[in-house]
């Protein structure tokens, strides 16, 4: 860094490029590669519940049985379960002021939404492994 | 002006109403939150599924029922509201579309796709059904 440079912050920090909140910029990144992703598997996953709307439950295993129905059940549940609970955690730092409530609801969901995609995905695989 | 500094009163909240992409943005934001509460049901139809022939029966009488079927109504088209508008932000996040007339073209274009898909889909859905 030059020494007549106008910036107040050092090169060590600039280096880092985690900015005043100490995050850098991962949080939102992680938030639009799980957004891109979502693009395709939504659709996908549209089409199947469409498919299986009135399916019984032969039919509907049958779908997830195929090893393609599966990888892609899986991660759209996977990813939305991500870009869920990195929205959610946004909302509640929006609105929510006092710091203990703020961390406890943000540990809530985002246990919550682990707990619903390990579901998921166990729900997923135990179908297409035919337990 | 009313303040009688002659500059101009910040939004008065009584008579503030809000331009259009403000309440596009608030929708995606509700929408989010309702499509997360919304992975509750996934959750019931995959482990029902995996649980047994009669758990799936009653996840599928759920869904087919009257509040069931308004519940996948509500949640397909916030699905597609969400997936527009995030489509939208991913275009501002490239720096593109900021302009007031683009913001406007764009708030007609996410409602008018997020409206025409969930039709389409409903249609086809109903079809197939």
């Amino acid at each position: 860094m030059a020494s007549n440079s106008k910036t107040l912050r050092s090169p060590l920090q600039i280096a880092r490029g985690l900015g005043s909140a100490k995050h850098g910029t991962e949080h939102w990144w992680h938030q639009r590669v799980t957004a891109i992703a979502l693009v395709p598997l939504t659709i996908w996953f549209v089409f199947g519940v469409i498919r299986h709307l009135g399916a019984d439950h032969a039919a509907f295993v049958a779908w997830l049985e195929s090893p393609f129905s599966a990888l892609m059940m899986v991660l759209t549940a996977v990813v939305t379960f991500h870009h869920a609970q990195a929205g959610l955690q946004v909302v509640i730092e929006d609105y929510v002021h006092n710091e203990m409530a703020k961390i406890l609801s943000i540990l809530a969901v985002k246990a919550l939404c682990f707990v619903l995609g390990a579901a998921c995905v166990i729900a997923v695989l135990k179908i297409s492994f035919g337990a | 002006m009313a303040n009688g500094s002659g500059r101009p009163l910040s939004p008065h909240l009584q008579v503030y109403k809000l331009p259009r992409t403000a309440l596009l943005s608030i929708t995606h934001r509700i929408t989010g939150v309702g499509l997360a509460v919304g992975t509750l049901l996934l959750t019931w139809w995959l482990v029902a599924a995996a649980t047994s022939p009669a758990a799936y029966e009653r996840a599928q009488h759920f869904i087919g029922s009257f509040f069931g079927l308004l519940l996948m109504f509500g949640w397909s088209l916030a699905l597609y509201y969400h997936l527009c508008n995030g489509i939208r932000h991913l275009v501002w996040d490239a720096g593109k579309a900021f302009e007031l007339s683009e913001a406007d073209r764009g708030n007609q274009i996410v409602i008018g796709a997020a409206a025409v898909l969930t039709v389409l889909t409903w249609i086809i859905g109903l079809a197939v059904w």
